[in-house]
């Protein structure tokens, strides 16, 4: 099995320790991934900006870049969405189709073409969960609160194997918080808002590392907890479960 | 201005955002509690959506059916082409009556086409009698929520407009003594109105009756004491069959406010004897937007209220801050094809989370439309130039694997060296008005993995 790995532009230059981890947690399973330094983004900045006809080249670079490859694997639900969802704009070539269909974020990957669904580890936190509504909503990779109250998901299954883990319980399961791309810029006020509000609920009900799969939305929720100086740690869940695994 | 410098004025009362956000995530939760417990609710969503897309797709068909049951009911049947034509038909049948005084229960339509304000201008009393529309009436305020028009309002609002409005004492707050001052004022009103102006929820075809869904039974109220009744409706609140409606009462009021069904579902098929009834049939944009394959989705719409409820922006920056007679999600969707220019912003006020479409009970595929809205609209022209040419300057480096690693190295020096004042300077970046910047790494990935390669 040939694997692609798929960094997105920011965690490449902002987060290379997501990178990182997501590389060797995959090594660890038993996956060797390339890292195709071709590569550069899923030109989701340019088309959720109405630019969709800008982000053509994009696309066409990040298939040409990936269609050698049987998976495309990467630490960001948000961006394999976009590929998965827009990239229907190019011509829907073999190798379009080929990317598209076998782009999958990192977690759906390990538990559904890897069938892993334990990672044995340990880490002995209160963990704050935050699902990016590109993953959930979008990829379905867990459910949805609009639909049902079990709190079920992908991430939430490999992240309850490890021991001594403890989850938050959040007083809103599953709300955006409010980053979505260049909306952070364009709606600052209320991108801004929505961020601290979810940053209040996991403060209010005990965080002490805040995990998700999707660097975007932790970035903007870092920004908010390192400006309020606050007591939480920011993790990707590569990270955790490349630190944690026996 | 747009919905974000409209935003940032709501967003300036911090308490009363929290209470805002608070008041319809309590609406939200009301509305998951009722789906939770019927098991079939999906099914319910899965079967209005169908029948509403049926219905979009012979809706010329639906029409004529309509209104020939409702001409063979005894019912006087008008269409207008606008909201221009729509009041003056509305006026039209007022004055024809010799009437002054109209009572009116809650209809979006009206407010759309501004209805009001055309009979103020032309002598008539209108008044609004669902207790959220009086309030804001007085106010002369638009409302902020399709179910809940005065849901931007506090109690201690509430009670200084009907101190002015109706005499209440002045810091009288209590929700049940300012109920009954409405209640005694609008009684009057009923027992004086000459004509009675509704709303309609479900238009069935196949029996020619409208059907008004209210929780205060102001409609009945209204229609029963005036001589004339004049249904105003959109032209696509369609259902073929009678046996269709229960799918529609079943989801509506569950995703509007968690209700199992609204107080008074009433059916209005013909005149009682000696009074008249009328129903208008307005397209205002409609056809219009049905010829759009992308956008006609939206038509199909109950007005339920719930994407209001469950967006996370709508819920902070509050309805007003749409400028449009439907706000939040569904509201943005609708207003382009409205007009483009005047609400270009809004299908920007959005973060696609997708929470909009999942609630939808009739699945109006919401964030998808608001994501090709911002393509019509960058194609249209109608987005800053700012932004345009970022976006294709963004493009150029992103489709250059060397430019964007060059690039990508220049921006994360230059965040390493700059002073923390600079690069956070208020009125020049944006996300430093909450947030830190992420701390730049002395390595990408890429330069990281490119040394691994060549030590290994």
């Amino acid at each position: 099995m040939k694997v692609g790995l798929f960094i997105p532009c920011y965690v490449d230059q902002f987060y290379p320790q997501v990178g990182i981890a997501t590389l060797q947690l995959l090594e660890k399973l038993g996956v060797k991934a390339d890292f195709p330094k071709q590569q550069t983004c899923c030109g989701q900045p340019m088309a959720n900006s109405g630019c969709e006809q800008d982000a053509i080249p994009v696309y066409h670079n990040f298939v040409d870049t990936f269609q050698d490859y049987d998976y495309v694997v990467g630490p960001a639900g948000s961006c394999v969405y976009h590929v998965r969802k827009h990239f229907n704009i190019i011509e829907q070539t073999p190798k379009v189709e080929h990317v598209r269909e076998n782009t999958r974020e990192l977690f759906d990957f390990i538990i559904n073409v890897l069938g892993i669904t334990e990672i044995p580890g340990s880490f002995p936190h209160k963990v704050g969960l935050h699902l990016s509504c590109h993953g959930q909503r979008g990829l379905h990779q867990a459910n949805e609160s609009e639909m049902t109250p079990v709190r079920d998901g992908q991430l939430k299954r490999l992240l309850t194997s490890m021991k001594g883990l403890e989850f938050t319980e959040l007083d809103r399961n599953d709300e955006c918080c409010g980053f979505g791309g260049t909306f952070c810029v364009s709606e600052a006020g209320i991108s801004a808002r929505m961020g601290q509000d979810r940053v209040k609920d996991h403060v209010r009900n005990g965080t002490q590392v805040l995990t998700g799969g999707d660097m975007s939305c932790l970035m903007h929720l870092e920004g908010v907890i390192r400006r309020g100086k606050l007591p939480i740690k920011v993790m990707h869940a590569a990270e955790i479960l490349n630190g944690a695994i026996l | 201005m747009s919905h974000s410098q409209r935003s940032d004025i709501f967003l300036l009362d911090a308490d009363r955002t929290t209470w805002h956000d608070e008041t319809l995530w309590f609406v939200r939760q009301k509305r998951d509690k009722a789906v939770y417990a019927l098991p079939e609710f999906q099914d319910l969503r899965e079967l209005a959506s169908q029948i509403k897309n049926h219905t979009l797709s012979k809706l010329d068909f639906y029409l004529a059916q309509f209104e020939e049951a409702a001409k063979r009911n005894g019912v006087q049947v008008h269409w207008a082409a606008d909201a221009a034509e729509h009041n003056s038909i509305v006026l039209g049948l007022i004055k024809k009556h010799g009437a002054t005084r109209v009572v009116k229960s809650k209809s979006m339509l009206t407010e759309e086409c501004h209805l009001n304000p055309h009979l103020i201008k032309n002598g008539i009393e209108v008044i609004d009698t669902d207790l959220g529309e009086r309030i804001i009436q007085m106010r002369e305020e638009a409302p902020s929520h399709v179910v809940l028009p005065a849901i931007h309002l506090k109690k201690e609002d509430v009670g200084d407009t009907f101190h002015i409005h109706l005499g209440t004492a002045k810091g009288n707050n209590d929700p049940q003594q300012l109920t009954e001052a409405a209640r005694q004022h609008l009684r009057e009103k009923f027992l004086a109105g000459e004509v009675a102006i509704s709303g309609v929820n479900f238009a069935i075809a196949e029996t020619g009756s409208v059907v008004v869904c209210t929780n205060e039974g102001n409609a009945d109220l209204g229609v029963n004491l005036a001589k004339v009744h004049i249904a105003c409706m959109g032209m696509e609140k369609l259902i073929p069959r009678l046996s269709d409606l229960s799918v529609f009462t079943r989801v509506l009021t569950r995703s509007a406010t968690g209700q199992p069904v609204t107080t008074y579902t009433s059916h209005f098929t013909k005149p009682a004897p000696g009074k008249e009834m009328h129903i208008v049939i307005v397209d205002n944009g409609r056809t219009k937007q049905l010829g759009r394959p992308d956008f006609r989705a939206s038509l199909k719409c109950i007005r339920c209220g719930a994407c209001m409820n469950t967006c996370p922006v709508y819920r902070r920056s509050g309805g007003h801050s749409y400028d449009f007679t439907i706000p939040g999600p569904i509201g943005a969707i609708l207003s382009p094809n409205i007009d483009m220019r005047k609400h270009a912003s809004l299908p920007f006020a959005s973060t696609l989370c997708g929470s909009c479409t999942d609630v939808c009970p009739v699945k109006i595929d919401i964030h998808t439309q608001l994501y090709k809205w911002r393509q019509v609209l960058a194609a249209e022209g109608e987005i800053p130039a700012s932004k345009k040419w970022s976006m294709r300057l963004l493009s150029s480096v992103l489709s250059r694997p060397g430019m964007y690693g060059l690039g990508g190295k220049v921006a994360r020096q230059g965040l390493r060296f700059l002073p923390h004042g600079l690069t956070h300077a208020k009125g020049y970046n944006p996300w430093a008005i909450a947030r830190e910047l992420p701390e730049p790494p002395k390595q990408s990935f890429r330069e990281w993995y490119a040394q691994q390669q060549k030590n290994s």
